[in-house]
Formats: C-alpha cells, sequence, structure tokens
C-alpha cells in the first residue's frame, strides 16, 4: 500500500464516520462550527496515527474519543469560568471514565441533529458561494482541497471562505439553532437554493472536466436525501430531489461517445438510469400528495418527468408540458420559460402558434444576448418553410453562442437553411 | 459510483439476534438519513419461497428451495452511493462488525460489487481498478 492509498483509505472510513461524528459532537457542544473543526481535528490525527498503527477495529469510536478529547483541552485552555462550559466539561470528564460509545441516546435523532447542521451551514447570512462551501463540507465531508477542485477556484480562496462563514456564524451566536414549523418552510428556499446551484454546478460541468465536478451532482443529490428525511413534510425538499434525480437519470446518454452533447430528443433513452427515474418519480409523487404541485421545483420536475415518462420521444406529452410551463411562469417571470413554453407549444400545436410567442420575446433585454432564441427562432422558421429567414436567425445564434461546439452546430444548421432557401 | 452490498451466509435461515437488528437499524437509519442509502431489502428464509430456474445442457430445469447443496445463500442487499470503493469498503466493514459484536457464532461474507451505470465512463475504469 501506497501512502497515498492509504491516505484514501482512512479518508473514506472518516467519510462514513463524519455525520455520526459531527452531529453528536455539535449536540454535545451545542456549537455547530466548532463540532465542525473538531470533526476535521479527528481526522488530522487519525491520518497521523493511523499509518503506523492501522485502521482501529471501531474506528468510529476511535474518532469520537479523539474529537471528545480535543473539545475537552479546548474547552479548559479557553474559559475555566463561563458555567455553561463548566457543566460540559463535568459531563464529558464522565463520558471521558466509561469509556466512550459512539452508539449511545446521542444518536438516536441524528436526523434533528442532521436539518441542524444543514440550515446552518445554509443559512440566508452567508453568502450563496460560503453556503455551497460550508454545505459540501458538513453534509458530505469534503475537504476543502476537493470543494476547491470542484468549483475550479485555489485552495486557498475556499479556506478563506469557510473560516469566514465559520466566524460568522459563531459570532452572531447563530451556531446552533434549529428552525421549526413555519420558520423552516421559511428558510428551506435557502437551503434548496444552495443544493441546486451545487447540483448545476456538476450537471452543466462538461465530460473530461475534473472527475470532482460531475461529482457534485452526486454530493447535491445526497443533500437532497438527506433534507427529504430530516424534513419529510416540506413538498418543495421532494420537488427539488425529484428534479435532480430525473435529470441525473439521463447523465450518460447526454454526450456521445466523442463528448459531444447529445440534445434530449436525439438521446437513446436506454440509457436512461430506470433506478433513477423511479426515485425521482416517487419524489415527485409525494410532493404532490403534499399539496406541492404548484411549487417552482415541483413544476420543473414534473415537466422533466413528462420526458422520463415517454419511452419514446414521440410519447412525449406535449401539451402538458407546455400547460406546465405556462403554470411556471406564472409563478416566475422569466423570459427564458417563456421562450421554452414556446418550445413546447411549438410541439403540441405547431410552429406558428410558437412563433408568435418568440417574436413577442425578440424585445426582451433578457433575451437580447442569449443564443437560443435565435436558435428557436430558427427551428420554427424551418418548419414553416420561411428558409432566408431562418439562416439569418442561426447567424445570429452562432454569433452568440459562447460554447465552441454549438456555434458549430448553428453554423451548420444556418447553411443548410441557406442551400434549402436558393432551391426555391 | 452506486455499490451493491450483498450477503451470503451458510446458516442463512438463523435469525439475527435482537441486538443485531437494533444495532443494524441504527446503522440504516444512519445511512438513510446521510443520503447515502437508496434501497435496501432483506430475502425470506428459502424454505418459505424461493426457486431457481437453471439452464444446464441447453435445458432449463426448475429446482424449489430449499436447496440442499447450496453452500451459501444469498440473505439481504442493499444499494448505495459512495464516492469511492474505499467507502463502500468502510461501510461493509463497519456493517460486518456489527455481526461479530451482536451475533456471537454467525459466519457469511458481505460482498461489495460496484453497479454498472449505463455509459458512465467512471464506472468501467472503476471496475477495471477494483478486479485488478
Amino acid at each position: 500500500m501506497t501512502a497515498a492509498d492509504i491516505h484514501r483509505t482512512i479518508l473514506a472510513v472518516w467519510r462514513i464516520e463524519q455525520p455520526r461524528l459531527l452531529t453528536s459532537l455539535s449536540r454535545m457542544l451545542r456549537d455547530v462550527p466548532l463540532a465542525e473543526d473538531l470533526t476535521q481535528e479527528a481526522l488530522v490525527a487519525a491520518l497521523e496515527h493511523w499509518p503506523d498503527t492501522g485502521v482501529p477495529e471501531k474506528p468510529g469510536a476511535w474518532l469520537m474519543a479523539t474529537a471528545k478529547r480535543r473539545a475537552l483541552d479546548d474547552l479548559r485552555r479557553r474559559s475555566m469560568l463561563a458555567r455553561k462550559h463548566e457543566m460540559l466539561i463535568r459531563d464529558f470528564e464522565q463520558e471521558q471514565q466509561t469509556m466512550p460509545d459512539p452508539d449511545t441516546a446521542l444518536d438516536d435523532d441524528i436526523g434533528d441533529e442532521l436539518l441542524r447542521l444543514i440550515f446552518t451551514a445554509c443559512h440566508p447570512r452567508l453568502s450563496r458561494e460560503a453556503r455551497a462551501a460550508l454545505a459540501l463540507r458538513m453534509i458530505c465531508g469534503l475537504t476543502t482541497e476537493e470543494i476547491a477542485r470542484a468549483f475550479l477556484q485555489p485552495e486557498p480562496t475556499i479556506a478563506q471562505r469557510i473560516v469566514r462563514a465559520k466566524r460568522t456564524l459563531s459570532e452572531s451566536g447563530l451556531g446552533y439553532e434549529t428552525p421549526r414549523g413555519a420558520e423552516l418552510s421559511e428558510r428551506l428556499a435557502s437551503v434548496l437554493e444552495v443544493v441546486y446551484l451545487i447540483f448545476n454546478e456538476g450537471y452543466t460541468a462538461a465530460r473530461g472536466d475534473e472527475w470532482l465536478r460531475p461529482q457534485l451532482c452526486n454530493d447535491a443529490l445526497r443533500m437532497g436525501r438527506v433534507l427529504t428525511s430530516v424534513a419529510p413534510q416540506e413538498a418543495e425538499a421532494h420537488g427539488l430531489l425529484a428534479l435532480m434525480e430525473l435529470n441525473a437519470s439521463r447523465t450518460a446518454a447526454r454526450t456521445d461517445v466523442s463528448g459531444d452533447p447529445v440534445l434530449l430528443m436525439d438521446q437513446n433513452r436506454a440509457r436512461w438510469d430506470q433506478l433513477q427515474i423511479r426515485r425521482g418519480l416517487t419524489a415527485l409523487a409525494r410532493a404532490h400528495e403534499l399539496g406541492g404541485s404548484r411549487g417552482f421545483y415541483s413544476l420543473q420536475a414534473a415537466i422533466v418527468a413528462c420526458h422520463a415518462r415517454a419511452a419514446t420521444p414521440d410519447e412525449t406529452n406535449w401539451p402538458r408540458i407546455a400547460a406546465l410551463y405556462a403554470e411556471l411562469a406564472a409563478l416566475v417571470h422569466s423570459p427564458i420559460i417563456e421562450l421554452n413554453r414556446a418550445v413546447a407549444i411549438g410541439m403540441a400545436e405547431g410552429p406558428t402558434a410558437a412563433l408568435a410567442i418568440v417574436d413577442r420575446l425578440a424585445g426582451e433585454p433578457a433575451l437580447k444576448n442569449y443564443h437560443l432564441l435565435g436558435s428557436v427562432r430558427g427551428d420554427l422558421l424551418c418548419k414553416l418553410g420561411r428558409h432566408a429567414e431562418a439562416r439569418v436567425a442561426f447567424e445570429m445564434a452562432a454569433s452568440l453562442a459562447g460554447n465552441k461546439r454549438e456555434q458549430e452546430l448553428l453554423k451548420r444548421r444556418s447553411s443548410e437553411a441557406a442551400e434549402r432557401s436558393k432551391c426555391r | 459510483m452506486r455499490f451493491m452490498s450483498i450477503v451470503t451466509s451458510p446458516q442463512p435461515d438463523k435469525a439475527p439476534t435482537p441486538a443485531l437488528m437494533e444495532a443494524m437499524g441504527k446503522l440504516a437509519e444512519r445511512e438513510i438519513k446521510a443520503g447515502r442509502m437508496i434501497d435496501m431489502g432483506g430475502l425470506m428464509p428459502i424454505a418459505m419461497a424461493g426457486a431457481r430456474v437453471r439452464i444446464t445442457d441447453g435445458k432449463l430445469s426448475v429446482t424449489d428451495g430449499p436447496f440442499v447443496e447450496s453452500k451459501e445463500l444469498i440473505g439481504g442487499y442493499a444499494i448505495f452511493e459512495f464516492r469511492d470503493m474505499d467507502e463502500a469498503l468502510a461501510a461493509a466493514k463497519e456493517f460486518m462488525q456489527l455481526h461479530l459484536e451482536h451475533m456471537p457464532g454467525w459466519e457469511g461474507t458481505c460482498e461489495v460489487r460496484l453497479m454498472a451505470t449505463p455509459g458512465v465512463d467512471g464506472a468501467c475504469e472503476a471496475a477495471i481498478r477494483v478486479h485488478a
């Protein structure tokens, strides 16, 4: 075994224990940021000792004992006077004597603690970037280096972001609180936003990029599962999980052998992951049962579900997709959603109705530099046989496309349209 | 990466002790809440229901359970999402450690396998690594 192998093994063992370590410690200390520090210190200690001693038989107990010892040292050093600490020290000393076993009553409400962790990490007081980094660290056990590589950022930037975020939480007294009831639902938006941000960061990463980037999808999915199991009454949490599972189910079909993107309608549906689709549809059904069918994430999940349910592109329920986009557009006014609705209308009712919507969008400032507007317009014009106009639209779109592969595709379509317009 | 853990034992009909059931329940709860375990199931004793449909010499044959000739039978399975084989192995060891503690005398195997996810590059590469 090389040193790197040993390091990997230790990190894996620590990751398996990390949720229980962090939840138990934060409950004992009533301080999430401090618990997080200690969980990391336990990892450092393991990396120091285990290469010589081997991985202990019960690694969880070893890590917990180490973290508790450090906590005790830390408490003693920091304050002998504070009453809260005195009591904690006494509790701790007692526990030290009775050799700590992590399988005690402490992990009985791991769910409650996990909920607290995820809401602390995603506190609205923190920036979105800080929330994402903290959540990946606390919920998924990613190291600073891994987070940095996944977000294509220098490691010190991420390290600083985490330190600052934890300080903000500690100083503003937000280091240990659990939102409940109405407050939980209110704060949930801030959590879901971060989870979806992490998912999309991974989902849009190209193949061949750093492998940790696509892995972010799995990290986000894991957070989604954590959320739905610890806050099972929140419809939008199920909606977001459904959206992520259903989108992730197409991962294998989204690129061809050479790494080029394959459009949804051209994908080989046999490569869609059926277990993930099933899980996505179950989560969506749960969101609906909880009365959340009109939620932002649930609506998007319902749209993706229409594709997931269609065995062939021809079986796609376009009228339903168009109706769902209309609902989504009513919820959030976004010209991009309207453009998507136009595509669905085009499939459901034909190009004329769709073109009317697209032309209404032409003046939208938000779409001024959006290449897909021209791309959709060109496609509709082609279907209507207006090839000369289509050529102009595709050319315009190609000049706006940021991605080289998309640019090439649009140029190809432009010259195809030019050929056809000459034939007439 | 998706992994399947399959537990086999020469004594598959030996019921787990209450202590083991409790310990496994806690572990499963932790793994579900940590978002890593995505599916699991135990299998009923083969005497209750079970059959094998086999092909030998180009012919189908059906054998009803119990299968006297079997040395090891599957008792249950679980499906996990882990980052790598190291994590999967650490989890399997933890799971088997519970058996060692709470069900003395029991013998069995927890086989950890990487599931093939259609077309995902990582899956194939990892499979090669694990088997090498």
